[in-house]
């Protein structure tokens, strides 16, 4: 059973199609990242999976149910570009937030939110306000509060697209380590191919109005990725591949009809 | 990756510094405001200006003479408690009215904001119904309030209770108003996280919405505080209760011609008792909202 499977979504806003005829399965395991210019729908797609918005036509299913039931099961935790941490809140009570509202009880909750503080390496920082952090270090706070119940599916919306080069690569060393480490499936959303195909076992290559899918790329870079996979010939070749898959993409929108 | 937080000690120096600061900046513009006084009245009374209206002992007395009025006895020879006794006791007992007051409006207008910003429907239907109520004079309002009311309060809560009555339909106004506009203001993304996670309308509410809307609520509180002070002391007048400060202006104001600092001493410590309410919201607002600097009011 597919963690994802989107059927024939469409989604008009208005007058506008957003989204058109979108087929897309995820296994079991993947990190698979979504990428295109903006206005291609991307990050709507992410949020028809994540039942924040429902599409016009089509169906979508997480686990095998649909969106909505999965969302009331809890099966995904989101992060988006902005950490959106409640700022009256601690950065532990930021974490445990989530298992509040799950009701778990609070000697579970106290050992999770120990766990997940080790997972992100924010040891003494369990006690800061949000706003006492880096920019990073509020990112891995929200990627925290995203795994602390244990969802098997990770959908994340441009998570590092404010963060600076040399932070962001290292945001996505660390985010390999917990995917790893915590065996769950990812959608991630990027501006970024070099950062897309880093991080992905596929790449889905989107172009806009309307928002489709023009291109998926499967990408056979070694387990696990390194510092030093950025450096290989195959990385170049595969970042060349989704770069030109991007402008075909782009020239289908200015070719004429 | 360092954070950015400062250590203890330091953080507490330089919040005594910025105490000090205050303090002194109070003080001087207290002192400024003094000269203002004592400068406009020497001038106008050395030129005999009488516009817009003539200097005299009467109409500007001496701030100093104020102050002597406050320590002095109340009833001239020398006899009696003193003018600060009485009217600090009056301030108690109207302090006793004006929280009773401000409690049960800060509740009665928070509880209403929720209501109201819940419901959609209701807060269309009821909001300018709650405008309205503000338009009434509190001079009208109150006498009804106290024919109304305390024949129906028990001895314990006779004259007083009503008057709390009064104060509080003037805490509740700014509260419902900013607590709907506050539990409006929580951010869309920190709503989606709330509806990733399954949560129902009340988790939301007291997990996201109260938290947001706090900053909010306390600029109505600090409004509210003081307005209680001056229901309070309005409400006072109608039901002719003597022992709060509201009897003690009455007092005053009918001998204002023979002896006007009683009146201008009076005002002195309403206002020391406004300005303690105000005080105490603002410490509560400390110690209660703890929001980053960007986000408090």
């Amino acid at each position: 059973m597919s963690v994802v499977a989107i059927t024939d979504v469409t989604k008009r806003f208005g007058g506008t199609t957003a989204l058109q005829g979108i087929d897309l399965e995820i296994e079991k395991g993947e990190f698979v990242s979504l990428i295109g210019p903006s206005g291609c729908g991307k990050s709507t797609l992410l949020r028809i999976i994540g039942d924040l918005i429902q599409p016009t036509s089509g169906t979508a299913a997480v686990n095998g149910k649909p969106v909505r039931q999965a969302r009331i099961d809890r099966e995904y935790g989101i992060v988006f570009q902005d950490p959106v941490l409640y700022d009256w809140r601690t950065v532990a009570k930021n974490i445990a937030l989530p298992l509040e509202v799950a009701r778990w009880d609070r000697r579970k909750r106290a050992a999770k939110v120990k766990e997940m503080i080790e997972l992100v390496e924010l040891t003494g920082f369990e006690n800061h306000r949000p706003w006492q952090l880096s920019g990073g270090m509020q990112q891995r706070v929200s990627i925290a509060r995203a795994l602390s119940f244990d969802p098997s599916l990770l959908l994340m919306d441009e998570p590092f697209g404010a963060l600076d080069e040399m932070t962001r690569e290292r945001m996505n060393m660390e985010l390999l380590r917990i995917w790893e480490a915590s065996a769950s499936t990812v959608v991630f959303v990027t501006h970024s191919i070099a950062e897309a195909v880093f991080l992905s076992t596929r790449v889905v290559v989107m172009s806009p109005r309307p928002g489709r899918i023009s291109n998926v790329i499967q990408v056979d870079l070694a387990q696990p990725r390194t510092a030093t996979t950025r450096e290989e010939p195959r990385f170049f070749e595969l970042v060349t591949d989704v770069r030109e898959a991007l402008h075909l993409g782009h020239d289908l929108e200015r070719a004429p009809a | 990756m360092s954070a950015v937080a400062v250590e203890g000690p330091r953080l507490r120096a330089v919040a005594v510094r910025r105490g000090a600061g205050r303090a002194l900046l109070f003080v001087a513009v207290g002192a400024a405001l003094w000269g203002l006084w004592e400068g406009y009245r020497s001038l106008w009374i050395h030129e005999g200006w009488s516009w817009p209206f003539l200097v005299t002992d009467t109409s500007m007395p001496h701030l100093h003479s104020i102050v002597q009025a406050l320590y002095g006895h109340a009833r001239p020879g020398g006899i009696g408690p003193r003018l600060i006794t009485i009217l600090v006791k009056a301030a108690l007992f109207t302090a006793k009215e004006a929280a009773a007051g401000f409690a049960l409006g800060a509740v009665l207008g928070f509880a209403l904001g929720v209501v109201l910003a819940q419901f959609r429907v209701l807060q269309r239907g009821f909001l300018p119904w709650v405008v309205a109520s503000q338009t009434v004079p509190i001079l009208v309002v109150a006498p009804m309030v106290v024919v109304w009311l305390n024949p129906k309060l028990p001895p314990g809560l006779r004259d007083w209770g009503s008057v709390a009555v009064i104060a509080a339909y003037l805490t509740f106004f700014p509260v419902t108003i900013s607590t709907i506009r506050g539990l409006h203001a929580a951010d869309r993304r920190a709503l989606e996280l709330m509806r990733s996670y399954a949560a129902g309308e009340l988790r939301v509410l007291w997990k996201l919405r109260v938290p947001a809307a706090l900053p909010y609520i306390f600029a109505a509180l600090k409004v509210s505080a003081t307005a209680s002070v001056v229901g309070a002391i309005i409400g006072e007048l109608p039901s002719s209760i003597q022992s709060g400060l509201g009897g003690q202006i009455i007092n005053y104001a009918q001998y204002y011609t023979i002896q006007p600092t009683g009146l201008w001493a009076t005002n002195v410590v309403a206002a020391a008792l406004g300005i303690s309410f105000f005080l105490i919201i603002l410490l509560a607002e400390k110690l209660v909202v703890r929001r980053a600097p960007e986000n408090v009011a």
